[in-house]
């Protein structure tokens, strides 16, 4: 049993993260306030996960300007992409015994 | 954490991957209000030129010489588009506001731009079709061209579009052999398949 559930990704624990990266994994790129709406989160509260996601480097951020506003995306990484699969593998796993 | 928590994780992530990549509002309701218009179309173009449908022939629209038939038939089908249009649209907004999903978002934009590509490349090609005379076979471009659109349009919203695509992609491929029909083949196809998928959608997803 301990074995499975250190296959776990620490950085999925929370909802918000995992959401995020179950977004990004079927959208190529998708901005701020999309994440806010679908995850129905507070901007700080998004930030925060976002932040930790980046800092795993499961999550890549670009800033651009769309006209004179300021606007951010997210995308997945390869390796974002990958720890997502083997987490959902490790729950899947965690079910089957 | 237990099973039941891991189950629910799961199912979580799979309506948000559902959610943030599918327009997932679209109506039943539109399909069938979009059917009845059609219906309405073709009999009026019957009706009133007193066509007899199940005869060969009975598209003359071949030549540039049947002028006020091609202008009935426009207009005809311009009235049909825009009230089909209209009633999805707002049978599909409803859908929308009862799921408590966005109507207008990047979702829709995409379904609609997916399946404008096909179609207006379709309609483009009608219209080359008539320019050199071959009128007979615009039906089956039109129903070949608007599966293939449907098709195309299925990544982006319910799956069961994709069988609608197909069913009007193979319905046209016989129209094409079948010249002469073609009120028939419209009457199915933008008709008779669109109250069927329309009535099977709306039992499916929204009853």
């Amino acid at each position: 049993m301990k074995d499975l559930l250190d296959n776990l990704d620490k950085a999925f624990e929370s909802r918000v993260r995992l959401g995020i990266m179950a977004i990004l994994m079927v959208n190529e790129q998708v901005d701020f306030t999309q994440l806010k709406e679908l995850l129905d989160v507070t901007d700080g509260n998004l930030a925060s996960h976002l932040k930790q996601l980046e800092a795993s480097s499961y999550v890549a951020v670009s800033k651009q300007f769309v006209g004179r506003k300021p606007n951010t995306t997210y995308t997945a990484t390869a390796e974002g992409k990958l720890a997502f699969h083997n987490h959902l593998k490790a729950i899947e796993n965690l079910l089957k015994n | 954490m237990n099973d039941k928590e891991h189950l629910q994780t799961l199912t979580e992530i799979r309506s948000l991957m559902e959610k943030s990549s599918r327009f997932l509002s679209l109506s039943g309701l539109s399909g069938i209000s979009a059917g009845v218009c059609a219906c309405v179309g073709v009999m009026a173009v019957i009706i009133y030129w007193d066509i007899p449908l199940f005869e060969h022939d009975h598209l003359p629209f071949v030549e540039l010489d049947y002028f006020p038939f091609i202008k009935f038939l426009v207009i005809d089908a311009f009235l049909v588009l825009v009230s089909a249009l209209v009633l999805s649209i707002y049978f599909t907004k409803r859908k929308a506001q009862k799921q408590g999903l966005p109507f207008w978002d990047k979702s829709a934009i995409r379904l609609i731009i997916n399946l404008f590509i096909p179609l207006v490349a379709g309609g483009v090609f009608s219209f080359a079709i008539f320019y050199h005379h071959l009128g007979g076979l615009i039906p089956a471009t039109t129903l070949i061209f608007y599966g293939m659109a449907l098709l195309n349009a299925s990544k982006y919203t319910l799956h069961d579009i994709r069988a609608l695509g197909i069913a009007e992609i193979i319905l046209g491929l016989f129209s094409a052999f079948l010249v002469g029909y073609g009120l028939l083949f419209w009457l199915i196809g933008f008709g008779v398949l669109h109250i069927i998928y329309g009535g099977i959608m709306y039992f499916k997803y929204e009853k």
